[in-house]
């Protein structure tokens, strides 16, 4: 269901629930070694570098694991190699190399020593075998990543491929055959005006935010355009919001409901003059704390309807309420705060 | 009870809005192999390392220093990750200190760090609560409003968080590794500089960095062992104190939180400190955005209840007054937000060594880190001396 | 010259396959509760310690929160792990030997179900070769069992099978888990591969909960309680997190941890391990040197049929506690795990007096 600008859900014992995704677009700086290392892959050359103990890591070892020393040896190595190990994706998930059943795998290049983790395309996983020998998918469009890999196929015969590179073909060609979630990640080492090398990653997680059954008075109060706190059973303080059915300070249940305000007075406040991603609210504005009228903690809102530089601390303030239509389980709700025109509450102590 | 501890090395990047130039392990060893240059070790050295740094999203990588083990050549060792978001830095370095001061490992390294340019700072540490009501107005527009109440409460001219903003600028042109060098930077220029959230200015903000800093804590021999081979100084930990209060609740003071209060008078008494002004030679406090700075020195009693403005008006906190304050020109002048507490801690311990290069004050026999994170909740801070404790 | 310091008191909320109730909600009670079995009250403690992890509740500084569950005025002396509460249990086990204080409550609350955990525990990978690549954690856990199968030791489908099946019956008794239905390992045998060749079963099964303890030092353990946990040793460790670098089919860092803890050799009665996957639990016996017909191994069922991140790790610590406390064991092993294939491995050995 959605309310305002929120999309919710009400579970069997009322409690409310709503999506919650961080998705954002990270760009890496990855300095020399991953650079050099991505650089090679884009032109189809794997590089990797030598340990103190003469072992050869592709992916490169930035530093040596055993010694902490930077590691400058590098190593060339082929586009054959040796599974070592692997498992079975029989259900793809977003945003992995392949969009069919495929297995993931330890894979020893040849003239490496130590395995790096990559997908292996299989039919099945009966055509899987550690041991299996198995050679390079590029990217017909490399982006400077571990992508530009887009996979492994599985080579038939035992000998080394005569190292010619493979480009790719087939049902499954190209890099980004991805089903729902993000788009394809990892790569775009494309310069930005100072040719800075970044790997760009976007990452994509969802959750399913639970308010809590605590919360459900106070959010189906706010449905209806009531302001629900609760008073703690312990210091009698009452609390708007009531976070969490707990009292912060006692550790002892919040108790009765107890409405609040709509008035209420403004104990301290700031004027917002910085343009900030998903802002709808022009600049500059002033948020402010407010004391609800019944309450004896403060909560945070916008105050318009008044010159920023008329606000005052002790100011009487009344909401102001978006259309009934427009309503959800959300402070939103209230679209606003703006002067009574009452007498500033003079005595009030400017905590906030 | 305890065992001694101190601070035999100190390394730091330079920090600033973008360091392209390396991944995040190259910008975690630039600090580590200073610090352990500046220790007289290798990292073979160490027994155990302690990590820090501020929320995940920040990089979007879930508990790096897991995947960081290799760089640090931490296999077989014990490695360590502490989260108290702001004052983590601070944090970190007393659970690493508390490593050696416990008995249970004798080189400690410890580092803090952040890579903020990788994702967006702002976005990463404010991402919208569901049934919330979203002001977008960030961290500054968190305590904007705070400062607002101090300005009120005292009757604070408003020219002192520019003050602040100028001297910590100021001092951050000695320091090398800093982020902001504002060159020219007057008050003048600070009072016109345009209001982000007002009271504070943009001018009185700190930066967003990248940056990482690392500290080798060891016992007693090891630094007795250091100081004898090198003729170079240690920095003593005389004691170390946390605090935590929630971050609302009903009458909840946030402009002199009881925490930071109860925190500094922790530290005192364990250190044996009296009278705080005249027996600390420098203070390195987390002051991120400039109005903190007189706050601060009021909340950790330096200074008494609304005076805190006065000795930043009169000159006391800088470099040249009689209690020095973030002579490396603070938070303010760079904000690596994982590195930061770390930071302050560190710069504190240069100051003992006498390592702080240009920004040295003359003669720092004890010296003060403070860091503080959350809601104005979190607080960490520890007293270091060049002699014994 | 190392404090005597001792598991007092243990509350765990029982688990719950997905949870409803904010991370407050769970502990509050959780804390309460842990106090009251403590006989301590709030004020008398000298530390508190939690772990968590912001990426499995999607939210930065998600542990803030969580000191609303506590009361914390006045202000208290607090700190936080980004990990499993049993981390957390180390950094106030070592508060307490500098002598600072002499009692921690140590919590930890996990509410794994909120996002797809397989998917969010991808972010703890190397963030420019494989995280990229979006394995989730199971799948690096089967190319584990994979290594371990082909290695033709102890690890064998049917020893899996084994593990899964005494997990699902042991978890049926547990009155903190009290779900599954019981199967042989024949049966289990039977049933089709999630990521083969890790059938669902093998994995842990991801549930919300949240759990307590109550860490006194010498003789404030002994005024508190009659028969103290006491952690005669303690050790962390971590492996290379890249797969490919180490071997799969042993856990090193447990090895030398258990070393550390003073774990080897001696008559252990029972162990509390933290296995996420069937095949983990053996290669941790082995580590450890524990043979299952001389220690009884998860009597609690372990992570497999109930494992609520960032809290499982501490909930082994409180089960094998709860058996010394009880008088049922002289002598147990409790072990966390952290990271891809058992990366990084914490291991404490509790005693009786």
């Amino acid at each position: 269901m959605s309310g305002g600008t929120i999309d919710y859900q009400r579970t069997d014992d009322g409690s409310f629930t709503a999506p919650l995704v961080l998705s954002y677009p990270y760009a890496r700086t990855v300095g020399n070694t991953l650079a050099r290392f991505f650089t090679s892959l884009r032109d189809r050359r794997i590089e990797g570098t030598r340990g103190s103990d003469g072992r050869v890591y592709v992916p490169p070892a930035e530093f040596d694991p055993l010694t902490g020393d930077a590691c400058t040896e590098w190593v060339v190595v082929g586009e054959t190699g040796t599974i070592t190990s692997w498992a079975w994706q029989g259900e793809p998930q977003p945003d992995q190399p392949l969009d069919t059943p495929f297995a993931w795998a330890l894979i020893r290049l040849d003239g490496a020593d130590v395995e790096m983790l990559h997908a292996v395309h299989a039919a099945s996983p009966d055509a899987v075998t550690t041991g299996g020998r198995v050679t390079v998918r590029w990217s017909d469009a490399p982006e400077g990543g571990i992508n530009d890999i887009v996979c492994f196929d599985l080579i038939a015969d035992e000998r080394q491929s005569d190292g010619e590179p493979r480009s790719a073909s087939g049902p499954h060609s190209g890099g980004a055959s991805h089903s729902g979630g993000a788009s394809h990640s990892g790569g775009a080492s494309d310069s930005d005006g100072d040719d800075v090398v970044r790997l760009r990653q976007p990452i994509e997680v969802a959750y399913e935010w639970s308010a809590g059954p605590a919360a459900t008075a106070h959010l189906e109060g706010l449905l209806e355009g009531r302001l629900v706190g609760r008073r703690c059973t312990s210091c009698a303080q009452v609390y708007f919001p009531p976070r969490n059915g707990v009292c912060p300070r006692c550790a002892a249940p919040l108790g009765d409901e107890v409405e609040v305000g709509p008035a209420g007075t403004i104990t301290t406040f700031c004027v917002v003059n910085v343009p900030f991603l998903g802002q709808h609210v022009k600049i500059p504005y002033v948020a402010a704390q407010i004391v609800l009228d019944g309450a004896d903690v403060s909560m945070q809102h916008l105050i318009q309807e008044c010159e920023a530089e008329d606000v005052r601390i002790g100011m009487r303030v009344e909401p102001v309420w978006r259309p009934r239509d427009d309503w959800g389980p959300s402070l939103e709700n209230i679209e606003y705060f703006r002067p009574t025109g009452d007498d500033d509450v003079a005595t009030i102590r400017a905590t906030s | 009870m305890a065992e001694r501890c101190a601070v035999i090395g100190v390394g730091q990047t330079h920090h600033t809005a973008c360091r392209a130039d390396v991944s995040i392990a190259g910008l975690v060893r630039e600090a580590v192999d200073r610090a352990l240059e500046s220790a007289g070790m290798g990292i073979a050295d160490i027994d155990a390392i302690v990590i820090g740094k501020a929320p995940d999203m920040l990089e979007g990588i879930a508990m790096p220093e897991l995947w960081l083990a290799d760089a640090l050549a931490a296999h077989g060792k014990p490695l360590f990750r502490v989260h108290t978001a702001g004052s983590v830095g601070g944090s970190t370095a007393i659970v690493a200190a508390q490593h050696v001061m416990g008995g249970v490992h004798e080189r400690v390294l410890t580092i803090g760090f952040e890579k903020q340019s990788d994702g967006n700072t702002m976005w990463a540490l404010s991402v919208p609560i569901p049934f919330g009501m979203p002001v977008h107005a960030g961290a500054g527009g968190y305590f904007s409003p705070i400062v607002r109440t101090y300005i009120a409460r005292y009757d604070v001219p408003l020219h002192i968080g520019a003050m602040v903003a100028v001297k910590d600028r100021a001092n951050a042109l000695k320091n090398p590794y800093a982020h902001l060098h504002d060159e020219g930077l007057t008050l003048e220029k600070a009072m016109e500089s345009p209001m982000l959230w007002d009271p504070i200015r943009f001018v009185e903000t700190c930066p967003s960095s990248d940056g990482a800093i690392a500290l080798v804590l060891t016992d007693e021999a090891t630094a007795d062992a250091h100081v004898a081979d090198t003729g170079r100084s240690v920095a003593w930990i005389h004691a170390t104190a946390m605090r935590s209060e929630p971050t609302i609740f009903a009458g909840r003071e946030q402009v002199s939180p009881v925490a930071g209060e109860m925190c500094a008078a922790d530290l005192w008494r364990k250190g044996g400190i009296t009278n705080p002004a005249e027996e600390i030679d420098a203070v390195e406090m987390y002051v991120p955005f400039s109005w903190f700075e007189p706050m601060w020195l009021e909340n950790l009693g330096f200074a008494p209840k609304g005076d805190g403005w006065r000795w930043v008006e009169d000159g006391v906190t800088e470099m040249t007054g009689s209690l020095p304050v973030n002579a490396s020109g603070g938070v303010l002048s760079s904000n690596p937000i994982g590195a930061s507490g770390m930071l302050r801690f560190g710069e504190a311990a240069m100051q003992v060594m006498g390592i702080a290069g240009e920004h040295q004050i003359s003669d720092v026999r004890k010296a003060v880190g403070h860091a503080y994170g959350g809601g104005s909740q979190f607080f960490a801070m520890w007293l270091l001396g060049r002699d014994k404790p | 010259m190392s404090r005597d310091v001792a598991i007092v008191a243990t509350a765990q909320r029982p688990m719950e396959t997905h949870t409803l109730l904010t991370s407050v909600e769970l502990l509050a009670p959780t804390l309460i509760g842990v106090l009251e079995r403590a006989g301590i009250e709030r004020s008398e403690v000298g530390f508190w310690c939690h772990g968590s992890c912001d990426y499995m509740s999607g939210q930065p500084f998600s542990f803030i929160s969580a000191v609303d569950a506590i009361g914390a005025w006045p202000p208290i002396v607090e700190s936080h792990v980004e990990g499993d509460g049993a981390l957390a249990l180390y950094e106030a086990w070592v508060k307490i030997q500098t002598g600072e204080c002499d009692t921690a409550v140590v919590f930890a609350n996990g509410k794994t179900t909120a996002g797809t955990i397989d998917r969010v525990m991808t972010l703890q990978l190397d963030p420019y070769t494989v995280a990229p690549l979006w394995p989730g954690a199971t799948a690096l856990a089967a190319l584990q069992a994979r290594a371990c199968l082909d290695a033709g030791g102890a690890v064998t489908e049917a020893a899996m099978a084994e593990v899964a099946a005494a997990s699902i019956s042991a978890g049926l008794a547990n009155p903190n888990v009290g779900w599954g239905v019981a199967a042989t390992a024949d049966e289990l045998l039977d049933r089709p591969y999630a990521n083969a060749p890790l059938r669902a079963h093998d994995c842990g099964l991801p549930v919300d909960g949240a759990v307590a303890v109550v860490l006194a030092a010498g003789d404030a353990a002994r005024s508190l309680c009659e028969r103290p946990a006491w952690i005669r040793g303690i050790d962390h460790r971590i492996d290379t997190q890249r797969l490919g670098a180490r071997s799969l089919t042993e856990s090193a860092s447990t090895a030398i941890a258990a070393r550390h803890a003073g774990v080897l050799g001696d008559r252990i009665d029972v162990a509390e391990l933290y296995a996420p996957y069937s095949h983990q639990l053996l290669l941790l016996l082995t580590a450890l040197g524990l043979d299952p017909e001389r220690t009884s191994i998860n009597p609690s069922g372990g992570a497999l049929c109930a494992n609520p991140q960032m809290a499982a790790g501490l909930v082994r610590f409180a089960e094998a506690a709860d058996r010394v406390l009880a008088g049922t064991a002289d002598r147990a092993v409790a072990h966390s795990t952290s990271g891809p294939c058992l990366q990084q491995n914490l291991v404490a050995l509790l005693e009786g007096e």
